[in-house]
């Protein structure tokens, strides 16, 4: 019989176990932030987990183990979206794409309103690695209406095209670009209040 | 002159389609007087990276870049 301990194959097999459960909070965060339900992130990390311990032989190391395994997570996600867009669980998109939070920014000549000027975030890598950005970002996300934060989150988290975004979400490609353009320019003023704000207090 | 709201629609489609050569011309131009909208568009490139947050820092190698 040979002794699992020194096969390497299983050696191997039982560091990407470890790997996994290293790796579970981040998958956790991820599925909160495009899910926004505790519960369903929680069922679709569970389900990509059990996913990838299944498949764990066809993980061919092309790519890396965790990029493989947020793959899964990814699919898993999309899987959700279009179970709740089927149950006609989105909510409609006519509440939420007002106007008004984009034209507070900008004068009515099209140049921006003195108190909405975009300032300097300093140095994008150091941004990127500033949990105080995170928290607000977080905060930020929440704060936008659930239809926008979708498509933002498919685009920007999951690396959806906006063509693929279109056939999930049923909607235009302008469409699309449109809300893109307001999911950005909601959060760059929502992100700017909370962080710069504060950081210079 | 192409006027700063419009812009930043410019900027934000630039990172989900490439813009027609009128469309950059026009962007680049407004960019270079504007200066309000250059810390506009480095803020949505840097909203476009926040996948970053999540990559894994053991991987050596990371999927094709799907973007652009
Ligand atoms: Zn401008």
């Amino acid at each position: 019989m040979p002794d699992a301990a020194h096969d390497p194959a299983s050696q191997e097999q039982q560091a990407r176990m470890q790997r996994l459960a290293a790796v579970r909070p981040r998958l956790v965060s991820f599925a909160r932030l495009q899910l926004r339900d505790n519960a369903l992130a929680e069922d679709a990390v569970q389900e990509a987990l059990a996913a990838a311990i299944e498949k764990d032989a066809s993980f061919s190391g092309r790519s890396g183990y965790e990029t493989w395994v947020f793959g899964i997570l990814k699919y898993k996600i999309l899987d959700t979206l279009r179970e709740q867009k089927r149950r006609g669980h989105w909510q409609p998109w006519e509440d939420e794409l007002d106007e008004d939070a984009i034209d507070r920014q900008f004068q009515q000549n099209g140049r921006w309103q003195p108190s909405a000027r975009p300032s300097d975030w300093g140095d994008p890598e150091a941004t990127l690695h500033n949990d105080h950005f995170w928290r607000v970002f977080d905060s930020c996300m929440i704060a936008l209406p659930e239809a926008i934060a979708r498509v933002f989150t498919l685009r920007e988290l999951m690396g959806l095209s906006t063509d693929e975004i279109c056939q999930i979400a049923e909607i235009k490609e302008n469409n699309c670009w449109v809300i893109l353009h307001r999911a950005r320019l909601r959060l760059r003023e929502c992100v700017e209040k909370g962080w710069l704000a504060e950081d210079k207090s | 002159m192409m006027m700063c709201k419009r812009a930043t629609e410019l900027m934000s489609q630039r990172l989900d389609r490439p813009l027609r050569w009128q469309e950059r011309l026009s962007l680049r131009f407004h960019l270079t007087l504007c200066s309000a909208c250059q810390q506009c568009d480095r803020q949505f490139q840097l909203l476009h990276r926040i996948h970053e947050r999540f990559d894994a820092p053991h991987d050596s190698t990371r999927e094709g870049d799907r973007r652009d």
